[in-house]
């Protein structure tokens, strides 16, 4: 099928605009609709994985078409094996939330799924973008759809929290923004791969990187700028939250590996022990504030700035490696590790915030004190939430564990302090997180609301069944995944090592 | 220069000031004689006159190249012309949106249309001119009309005071723009701005800088530039919506003429003082603007300091001062006032009779009360704070562009820190019409559905000219470069 990539960031934007206009009043077919594009782009992107040639880094599916002939910008779509895999998690965490949104969202439902459908298009739309300025475009879009959603159906706080977000994350843009119309002067064109192409001296790399880093810090995020996600996570709604945890976090890892990495190598190099040193602040103490959390979903937001750490840590723990060993065996395992951690990632922290999203529906509260001996009114449920629990901690035969295991291995050989700080994070990941699971799933009935609890309905049961599906088949079985990483690993392990002087 | 015998071909190119003029002695019979009973036909007709007119501008107008004609008082190339359709537009779809407003108010008078025409009949002089005489017969033709439209709510004190303000405010400006001219006229011994600018190069005399320095002093103020703003906000404020919307839009492109065929054409030798001078105030204008803005609670001043900041960024197009960076800030012109017709039109739908809808408050769950007016101005909102996929993210884009080119670091940094400074009270118009309820019982906005329709397509015009920018662009490089 030519335009497949077009096909699956159109269709969900125009069945987002479809859903809109059928509006509020005719909602049931609304929903339908909506439910019915979601599946179609998952459905689309099988024949994508399925037909992507897994022996070479070069850009497939590729599309090009004249967009601003005046700049050299192309409308220009293809991906790779980084790009492949997010645009597959994009499609599949987007029916979930669908699915979950169906009786809990009461206010203006059709723009609830026109905003989600719009902004799957958007995200697919920015990991398939070859054009600097067509990744631009799609990144800032993005930033509409989420600003309403957190705007419109978050909590008490929600203004606040929306309009934070917006900011920090438009005020990292514009400086990226700067970089590209920089390089463009340059390289005569936006396309990313003459940007990598392009020769720099190491002033100006370490600018462009320092203003690519802001942007991408922002989103990833990083200590110390990554105040904005507990606040945009407590107030959106579970939907929000589920988005913004499993792929809006990952366009930061994204970026650093598409364009800090192949674009400013030698100051990567140069700066290599500031992300380093970031990520490690945030596995650790990030890890520690966790712990202390009366909220549920702040508790996952925190943990999610942890886990993300590893990203940042296994992009850039290459330079390390290849200064100590001198070779670059072994490196590959960092950007393997980092790409299956931001996979692992939005399946673990999507399903866990659907999950704090089963009991809020319930309950209304996601105060931890609020909760206490859920097991013994949602057996099923319980058993979700501890596979899930368990997974973030990075237990074996989950998907917490591939990356994780990866991203420290590979820190080892670079210096056994890096591993062992990382490491630190199984326990502290453990803490929090099992701690979480024993005041809320286990011990006796709290109080008469817990004791009034019903289980799972279908709808929820088919939502955290394919999520957990996915957490255990990745963990189990994560040689494909790898395999279609593979040749595009080790491109980019070779870009970023190199150098431009 | 040998003068032309004078033609009836030879007058084609000025078809559309010829046009005007007869259409606004027309327009003035036909009100004396038409009476209180048949109110609506003078506008009516006013649209009518201005659609002919831009159909005969299409049809006659157009010159295959630059031709001087009046003895060379007067310039017809492919810049004037296009501006001049764009004035056309501009002006009604203005007149188009505020018909019901001046309604409501009782002040749809006939005269109003006819200040409208003549103030259009002002850019238009401004926008062809290449003498210094004619530029500033131009300038004065707008600024009387304006003047006497931002008073014409004659019962109101507010406009009666805000028209004072404008006048005398303005008043000194021309002076300062005389002054200059004189100067340069002195110095030059020429009026044509073809003249003066093959006379004028190399450095610059302390004379020229003298002169230079009024002129730019005087462009700033009838841009809005920091620090010769003040009057800017109260007119704004105090103006009739509907006067507001008028002489935020159509001038700007007038403005933008007036900085261009004076400062980028006419004193294009001495160009490396002058966009030191607009340096200066392009940076105080961004952040006066943008900062200014963030604690206002009147919905027509917050766009006037929006207004302010956007001049900022058009101002920074001619900093760059290289044909990229006018073409520059003739895009960001024209998407500005694409953008300031439809936020001054949503106000414009927004109030009904004694309600002016102008403070932030009054939109306060707008979009309960009237989704589609509530979705117009988040596009519009969003646009102004340049996020993609709205064609503002364009202009600015292509503002940065030109400063990189021009090797204005420390502006680009500015400039973008600006945009961001920008974006929160953009935002916040949006939080209090998408996130807020409706606080109390506030008057149903209008219902027009022509207006309704317009003000749509404005909309969509945002968005189109936002996913697709490559033809505007292109056309503001040919208009520039012809």
């Amino acid at each position: 099928m030519p335009h497949l990539l077009s096909i699956l960031i159109w269709l969900p934007i125009a069945a987002g605009v479809a859903v809109l206009l059928l509006g509020d009043r005719r909602i049931g077919a609304g929903r339908w609709l909506a439910l019915a594009a979601s599946l179609a782009t998952l459905a689309l992107a099988v024949p994508l994985w399925g037909r992507f040639d897994t022996s070479t880094a070069a850009l497939q599916f590729v599309e090009r078409l004249a967009w601003i002939p005046r700049f050299q910008a192309y409308y220009a779509l293809g991906i790779d094996g980084i790009s492949l895999p997010l645009i597959v998690l994009t499609a599949f965490m987007t029916v979930p939330v669908v699915i979950a949104g169906w009786t809990v969202i009461e206010s203006r439902p059709a723009q609830y799924y026109a905003a989600f459908l719009i902004m799957e298009g958007l995200m697919i739309g920015v990991f398939s973008a070859s054009d600097a300025l067509l990744f631009y475009f799609f990144w800032e879009a993005m930033l509409i759809p989420m600003f309403l959603i957190i705007g419109i159906w978050g909590g008490p706080r929600r203004v606040y929290a929306t309009i934070k977000f917006f900011l920090y994350t438009f005020l990292g843009s514009v400086f990226m923004l700067a970089a590209l119309i920089y390089m463009y002067l340059k390289a005569g064109d936006y396309s990313i791969a003459s940007l990598q192409a392009l020769p720099l001296t190491l002033l100006e790399q370490r600018w462009i990187f320092l203003a690519f880093m802001l942007a991408f810090a922002v989103k990833v995020p990083m200590f110390p700028v990554h105040t904005w996600l507990p606040d945009a996570h407590v107030e959106a709604p579970t939907g929000g939250s589920v988005i913004l945890a499993a792929i809006m976090l990952k366009m930061g890892g994204y970026g650093f590996l598409r364009f800090s990495l192949p674009i400013a190598p030698d100051a990567s190099r140069e700066l290599d022990l500031l992300v380093i040193a970031l990520s490690l602040i945030a596995v650790i103490y990030i890890g520690f504030v966790a712990l202390v959390q009366q909220d549920m979903k702040k508790l996952i937001a925190y943990s999610s700035i942890a886990h993300m750490g590893f990203v940042t840590l296994g992009a850039f723990v290459i330079y390390e490696i290849v200064a100590a060993t001198h070779s670059t065996r072994g490196a590959g395992m960092g950007l393997d590790g980092a790409m299956v951690q931001m996979i692992s990632h939005g399946l673990i922290s999507g399903a866990l915030f659907l999950c704090v999203g089963v009991l809020y529906d319930r309950v209304h509260s996601r105060q931890i004190a609020d909760y206490g001996g859920v097991v013994n009114t949602m057996p099923v449920f319980a058993a979700f939430m501890v596979l899930f629990a368990l997974a973030n901690t990075g237990l074996p035969g989950t998907s917490g564990f591939v990356g994780e295991f990866l991203v420290i291995i590979a820190s080892f050989r670079a210096s056994f302090w890096y591993a062992a700080l990382a490491a630190v994070t199984l326990i502290l990941g453990a803490c929090y997180t099992l701690w979480l699971v024993k005041r809320v799933v286990f011990g006796a009935v709290a109080n008469p609301k817990v004791a009034a609890l019903e289980d799972l309905n279908p709808r929820e049961l088919v939502v955290l069944g394919a999520l957990a599906a996915a957490v255990l088949l990745v963990g189990i079985w994560p040689a494909p995944l790898l395999k279609v990483m593979q040749p595009t690993i080790h491109h980019l392990l070779t870009q970023a090592i190199a150098t431009k002087l | 220069m040998p003068a032309n015998p004078m033609t009836l071909e030879s007058l084609a190119p000025a078809i559309a000031e010829i046009w005007l003029v007869a259409a606004i002695c027309c327009v003035l019979l036909v009100d004396v004689f038409a009476g209180e009973r048949r109110r609506g036909l003078t506008p009516t007709l006013t649209l009518l006159a201005l659609a002919l007119g831009a159909a005969l501008t299409v049809q006659y107008g157009e010159v295959a190249r630059r031709t001087l004609l009046f003895d060379g008082l007067y310039v017809a190339d492919e810049l004037g012309w296009a501006l001049k359709l764009a004035g056309f537009l501009v002006v009604a779809v203005a007149l188009l949106y505020s018909r019901t407003y001046l309604e409501n108010r009782r002040i749809l008078r006939g005269e109003y249309y006819v200040l409208a025409l003549t103030a259009l009949l002002g850019i238009f002089v401004l926008v062809s001119a290449n003498s210094l005489l004619t530029l500033y017969i131009g300038v004065e033709l707008l600024a009387l009309s304006v003047y006497s439209m931002v008073a014409f709510d004659r019962d109101s004190g507010v406009s009666a005071e805000s028209a004072m303000k404008y006048f005398v405010l303005g008043a000194i400006a021309s002076g300062a723009l005389l002054y200059g001219m004189s100067l340069i006229y002195g110095l030059t011994g020429t009026l044509s701005l073809s003249e003066i600018a093959a006379r004028l190069h190399g450095p610059a005399s302390p004379g020229v800088i003298l002169g230079l320095t009024f002129i730019v002093v005087a462009v700033a103020f009838k841009l809005g530039a920091v620090p010769f703003h003040m009057w800017l906000p109260d007119v704004y404020e105090g103006a009739p919506t509907s006067v507001t919307l008028f002489i935020g839009t159509a001038p700007k492109i007038a403005y933008f003429a007036l900085a261009l065929r004076l400062l980028a054409y006419g004193l294009g030798g001495v160009v490396g003082e002058w966009s030191q001078m607009l340096a200066a105030l392009a940076v105080l204008t961004l952040v006066v603007g943008n900062v200014v803005a963030i604690v206002q609670t009147n919905l027509k001043r917050m766009l006037a300091y929006s207004t302010i900041a956007n001049v900022g960024f058009i101002v920074l197009g001619f900093v760059a001062g290289t044909p990229e960076g006018y073409s520059a800030a003739l895009y960001y012109t024209l998407v500005y006032v694409l953008v300031a017709l439809g936020s001054f039109g949503v106000i414009l739908l927004a109030a009904s009779k004694g309600f002016e809808a102008d403070r932030l408050d009054d939109y306060q769950g707008l979009y309960q009360r009237d989704p589609m007016l509530a979705l117009a101005m988040m596009v519009l909102m969003f646009s102004t704070a340049g996020v993609p996929p709205f064609v503002g993210f364009w202009a600015k884009l292509r503002i940065f562009q030109v400063l990189w080119e021009s090797n204005h670091l420390w502006l680009v940094v500015i400039a973008a820190a600006m945009s961001v400074v920008g974006a929160f009270y953009y935002l916040r118009v949006i939080k209090l019409m998408y996130f807020d309820p409706p606080a109390q019982s506030l008057p149903p906005t209008a219902r027009s559905t022509g207006v309704r329709f317009a003000l749509g397509l404005n909309a969509l015009a945002v968005l189109a000219l936002g996913l697709l920018p490559g033809p505007l662009l292109d056309l503001c490089a040919r208009l520039i470069h012809s």
